[in-house]
């Protein structure tokens, strides 16, 4: 089996988001990065499919060298090469269409990409690659099981879930209860330093949008205190004050 | 120019949110003086498909086609296509629901269009660029992102939008569409709905409670205080990850962004990564006996105290409150 694993390089999820050049970029000034979560529950599933020999775990990423030590990680997790298309990550659409132009002669039996990446949380990647690639996907899956030629898929829908069966190749986003992420081991770390981690130049994508700048939400007033014995006060300040109820 | 709405059902009902997107639709289209047309996909009978009219939008068109009775997204997203192609639609709206987070990406690749997904205002209409702003890194920024190609595909974060009245009456037209083998390879075995709780995404209310509540077995006073406020239910990470409640429930950067418009969070000390996922609710309450558990910085109300001396006397006043 071939696992595609898409990885993304975030800021850690404790990062104070600031922006710099009049609110047009990201402040990445001591933002320490990871692999997004959700791209490690993704490369966790690959592992437990694939590892220990029993098939193949490319990961991509799309972005510039300062993503190297992100990529090395996913190495020492258990991904057994990985491939860096070298360029700014615009966004999704041109994400999408640099690793549907790498994968598309690939064969990949399965591609894995994070439910959402948590800086844009556009749940968008998946969705392009496999209508790309002209081939099924699933954006929010809670469970997946292989059965040789197709998955099985738990699919998270408004107040259930949704049991569904997609020949592969397949695209699936992953979130909680795919997978637990793992974490490296000695062994692991050592072995990523020496496999292969090949830089693929950009194809060219038009862009069809543009982020113009960002806002901070406003901050909120003062929280009101409620005595803990007086709480039908609360009740008539969310219902004549906030109008909530 | 025309503006296509799909709205999204689910076993036959149309949500909240796809009510959310046909309005928004209609004020885009009012705005820019397009006629708008909303689209079902599915077994919906015909007086929903009417209901439509009450946000209204006059022109529904119907495909009923057996083979697209349960959602496929790669079928679904190409009947949405061709639907917008021969209505000559350059803007198509859709609701940023789970099933809408698949469909969107197919549908703007189809089109060649530009996507924003997540919308949370109407756009901002600058000519041919439209200006829309989204919630980005998990509601600690908002993003303002102009859409320059021609077609538009929008997809709406539910509840931001509040699904005004304008009743008209509604012309139904079905439509045939052409669904290639290849898009329905996708099988749904089973669908399990917890028909008697309210989908935490499109919840008015969210009643959350953290580590504070000791373990599992205690949740019978949040489930109760849900319960009387009509609230969906929903959970910290730590919660989550030690298996107390299901993953589904897990709010914040790693779990579900929501945005109620009253969010009562129950000894949850409030980490940085669960107030990104909360901090678009409209008003937040804290109730927690730390007085000084961050979760109060951003709060709108607080009760510093123990919550299981505090939830149970909620629940008597709100009760108290729904009687009188």
């Amino acid at each position: 089996m071939k696992i595609l694993v898409c990885i993304s390089n975030v800021p850690d999820t404790t990062s104070k988001i600031t922006f710099t050049d009049n609110n047009t970029a990201f402040n990445t000034a001591g933002i320490q990065y990871i692999i997004n979560p959700y791209d490690e529950i993704a490369l966790a599933k690959a592992v437990e499919l694939a590892g220990n020999g029993q098939g193949a775990i490319t990961v991509i990423h799309v972005g510039e060298a300062s993503a190297d030590p992100t990529i090395r990680k996913a190495l020492a997790i258990g991904a057994d090469n990985a491939i860096r298309i070298d360029a700014r990550p615009r966004d999704a659409w041109f994400v999408a269409n640099q690793i549907a132009s790498y994968a598309k002669t690939q064969g990949f039996d399965l591609i894995l990409t994070g439910r959402e990446s948590i800086d844009y949380n556009g749940s968008l990647v998946q969705g392009y690659i496999a209508e790309l690639l002209g081939i099924p996907s699933i954006s929010i899956a809670k469970k997946l099981d292989i059965d040789g030629t197709s998955a099985t898929v738990e699919r998270e829908i408004e107040g259930g879930k949704e049991v569904v069966q997609i020949p592969l190749p397949a695209v699936v986003g992953t979130a909680e209860g795919v997978a637990e992420p793992k974490i490296p081991n000695m062994r692991g770390i050592m072995s990523a330093r020496s496999k292969p981690l090949e830089v693929i130049a950009a194809v060219d994508v038009p862009a069809l949008s543009h982020i113009t700048h960002f806002d901070t939400p406003p901050p909120r007033g003062n929280v009101k205190l409620v005595d803990k014995d007086n709480v039908t006060q609360l009740v008539e300040l969310l219902h004549s004050e906030a109008k909530v109820i | 120019m025309a503006i296509l709405v799909y709205i999204e059902n689910i076993a036959g009902a149309f949500k909240k949110s796809g009510y959310e997107a046909v309005s928004y639709a209609k004020a885009i289209g009012d705005a820019t003086g397009q006629p708008v047309t909303a689209l079902s996909i599915g077994k919906v009978d015909a007086a929903s498909l009417e209901n439509i009219g009450r946000y209204g939008v006059n022109k529904v068109i119907e495909v009923n086609t057996e083979q697209l009775h349960q959602f496929v997204n790669q079928a679904y997203a190409a009947v949405i296509a061709e639907v917008a192609k021969s209505i000559q639609a350059t803007t198509i709206i859709l609701s940023n629901s789970f099933s809408g987070k698949g469909l969107a990406p197919r549908i703007a690749a189809k089109l060649d269009a530009a996507l924003a997904d997540g919308a949370i205002i109407l756009p901002i209409i600058k000519g041919d660029a439209w200006e829309i702003k989204k919630s980005a890194f998990s509601g600690k920024a908002i993003a303002t992102q102009e859409l320059t190609a021609p077609v538009k595909v929008i997809a709406l974060t539910p509840n931001t939008i509040e699904a005004v009245e304008a009743p008209t009456t509604v012309e139904i037209e079905t439509f045939q569409p052409q669904v290639a083998a290849a898009d329905l390879s996708t099988v749904v075995k089973d669908i399990v709905q917890a028909t008697d709780k309210i989908p935490l995404p499109e919840a008015n209310i969210v009643v959350s409670a953290g580590r504070g509540l000791k373990g599992p077995e205690n949740w019978g006073i949040i489930e109760e205080l849900a319960n009387v406020l009509g609230a969906a239910t929903a959970c910290s990470k730590p919660v989550s990850d030690a298996g107390w409640r299901p993953h589904e429930e897990h709010v914040g950067q790693t779990g579900l962004a929501v945005s109620p418009n009253l969010y009562i969070a129950i000894g949850i000390s409030g980490a940085i990564q669960h107030l990104a996922g909360v901090s678009s609710s409209k008003t937040i309450v804290v109730i927690n006996n730390d007085p000084e558990a961050p979760f109060f910085k951003v709060a709108d109300y607080g009760i510093v105290g123990d919550a299981f001396d505090i939830v149970p006397k909620l629940i008597d006043a709100f009760k108290a409150y729904k009687n009188h």
